[in-house]
């Protein structure tokens, strides 16, 4: 029964969190009129959805420095849908997702074969094949990319308006700062299922042994891929989310350095921990502005608190607070 | 006792070096046979080949009259062919008991997806997975150091782990790969007595091994390779007796292979 305890214990912790990010952080926000602090925290929540998908290749054992790719990929295919097809955005965005998951099969096939420093480099050179890609196709528009993108539409169901159109609200900052966190939310629990389930277990035999995974009968290449897609799904949705806020997307909007940054994330926060990716996005975030004041040490700075981070933590910033005493 | 693994001309080359040539024998059911051979006599070669681990050159491995091999380790798994490590590979991270249940796989009913959502057939899989895993871990004296992380386990209890996790699969076949290597006296008698216990439960036992008179204590046949070649196959008293197996152990004196 202390099992069901601790549940009971971890979902009121949660919707308490839930909570305090829907009501009591926009109140304060109000009160103390720093508005743009929306976006700033839009942009963590949706940066810690896209670090989630890192999270899951970390999970199977491969170092992935290609999410950026999907990101990009899921924005404009998002911008894509909406701009030349007049799409619902709504709709667009778990079809970024899917998008991004299906390319993410096709590639994954033969590069998660690799293993190490040697899938990572390959990742890593993703990015910029996404980026070049979006420079060269003639759908994606080159280099001015895909402005002037309408905001998102409303929902509604039998004449009852379910979500309102963005156009029309005074405050469309607020509106996304809440979709974000919504997203943040399910893409988290997502990941908790993952780690508490039969299914995280697999992934994890796969991170320690793919040899003596494949010997006790688990289709390693199938749930490699499987994993994959589901990190690409992440990707392209908090891509999609992007090209949605900034009403633009350009070849240059995810870089390989935003792909780096999507794996540091997951690492400062603790590859052992759900939870990891989106401290690790919040504190990164935020660690570089509140360096900003320092000018041009902020970078010098910065790198630095990484390394001795990383050095003193090596299991990320939650083992101060969860002792890791189990394979979850 | 009918075959139940046939090896059929089976053949690797590496580049220019052929590891394992033209090698046929036979394995009957319930049957504890032993692969025995001087170093780089292509045994581990043989036994991937086997487990599917490799693609053979030509030739082919048959279970139950079914080609297993040139496929991928999971099928001959899945068929009811399933290898331990020569190394101490275990998943290290994980409880001792969590690396049982993890190995389980092959005997789900409930889909990934099920497992991800928690469906009834996971729910009663998972049952059935501890209560088995309980089991297995007791059958090889590993009840004690269930919640161990697997990687704290001493030497002798991880290679008893290593064949909890094949068993955990509900194999046919078993391949040990050096099941007493770097074994003291002791720990080789209780490794002995694993090996007769897994026949016991009904499974057939293939091992690769270099201490001899381990090998000769348990093995009902005994198939010998030399530079890739198999240059005798027989009971142990023949296999002693054997004037190809004396010279392809030559300089060795008769005490080593069990004299």
């Amino acid at each position: 029964m202390r099992t069901s305890q601790a549940t009971t214990v971890r979902i009121i912790a949660s919707a308490l969190f839930l909570l305090a990010l829907l009501v009591a952080v926009p109140l304060l926000i109000e009160a103390t009129g720093r508005t743009d602090l929306y976006y700033t925290l839009t942009s963590v929540a949706l940066l810690s959805i896209i670090s989630a998908g890192v999270w899951i290749t970390f999970y199977i054992g491969r170092i992935n420095i290609g999410q950026g790719a999907y990101a990009l990929m899921g924005g404009y295919v998002s911008a894509i849908l909406v701009t030349s097809y007049g799409m619902s955005f709504w709709l667009t965005l778990p079809l970024a997702g899917l998008f991004c998951a299906a390319a993410s099969v096709l590639i994954g096939l033969p590069i998660l074969r690799l293993r190490g420093v040697y899938f990572a480099m390959v990742t890593l050179v993703l990015t910029e094949v996404a980026r070049l890609l979006a420079l060269a196709l003639p759908v994606t528009n080159g280099a001015s990319g895909i402005v002037s993108i309408p905001l998102p539409s409303g929902i509604s169901f039998f004449g009852v308006t379910l979500v309102p159109d963005f156009a029309t609200l005074a405050n469309p900052r607020l509106a996304f700062y809440i979709v974000a966190v919504l997203l943040m939310a399910l893409c988290f629990l997502s990941l908790y299922r993952l780690a508490h389930s039969r299914t995280g277990q697999l992934c994890q035999s796969l991170q320690q042994n793919e040899e003596l995974a494949s010997s006790i009968g688990v289709n390693i290449a199938y749930l490699r891929v499987i994993a994959y897609a589901l990190s690409s799904f992440f990707g392209g949705v908090g891509g999609a989310m992007f090209a949605a806020i900034a009403q633009s997307i350009y070849p240059s909007s995810f870089t390989v350095a935003d792909s780096v940054n999507f794996m540091l994330n997951c690492f400062l926060g603790g590859l052992g921990y759900v939870l990891g990716p989106m401290l690790g996005t919040f504190v990164l975030y935020f660690g570089w502005d509140l360096l900003f004041q320092t000018g041009e040490f902020q970078l010098l700075i910065f790198s630095t608190v990484l390394i001795v981070l990383m050095l003193a933590l090596p299991n990320g910033l939650l083992s101060l607070a969860i002792p890791r005493k189990r394979s979850v | 006792m009918p075959d139940l693994l046939e090896v059929v001309g089976l053949t690797k080359r590496f580049g220019g070096l052929v590891a394992v040539n033209n090698v046929s024998f036979t394995v009957r059911d319930r049957e504890i046979l032993s692969v025995i051979g001087p170093n780089g006599a292509g045994k581990s070669t043989l036994f991937k080949l086997i487990s599917s681990f490799l693609r053979p050159t030509s030739g082919e491995v048959r279970f139950k009259g079914e080609r297993i091999s040139g496929l991928a380790p999971h099928v001959a798994a899945r068929r009811g062919v399933v290898r331990t490590f020569q190394e101490t590979t275990i998943f290290k991270n994980m409880t001792v008991l969590d690396n049982v249940v993890t190995a389980h796989h092959l005997r789900s009913r409930a889909s990934l997806a099920g497992f991800y959502f928690g469906s009834a057939a996971a729910r009663s899989d998972l049952e059935a997975f501890g209560a088995s895993a309980d089991e297995i871990l007791a059958f090889l004296g590993l009840a004690a150091m269930r919640d161990e992380i697997a990687s704290n386990l001493p030497h002798g209890h991880l290679r008893a782990l290593g064949i909890a996790i094949a068993l955990a699969t509900d194999p046919a076949v078993i391949l040990l790969d050096e099941p007493f290597a770097g074994m003291n006296y002791d720990e080789t008698r209780r490794a002995l007595q694993i090996v007769r216990k897994l026949r016991e439960r009904g499974i057939t036992v293939l091992l690769v091994e270099h201490d001899m008179s381990a090998v000769m204590n348990i093995s009902d046949r005994i198939v010998v390779l030399n530079f890739g070649q198999m240059i005798a196959e027989g009971t142990p008293a023949q296999i002693r007796q054997n004037p190809k197996v004396i010279e392809a152990y030559l300089g060795v004196e008769d005490e080593s292979i069990g004299l």
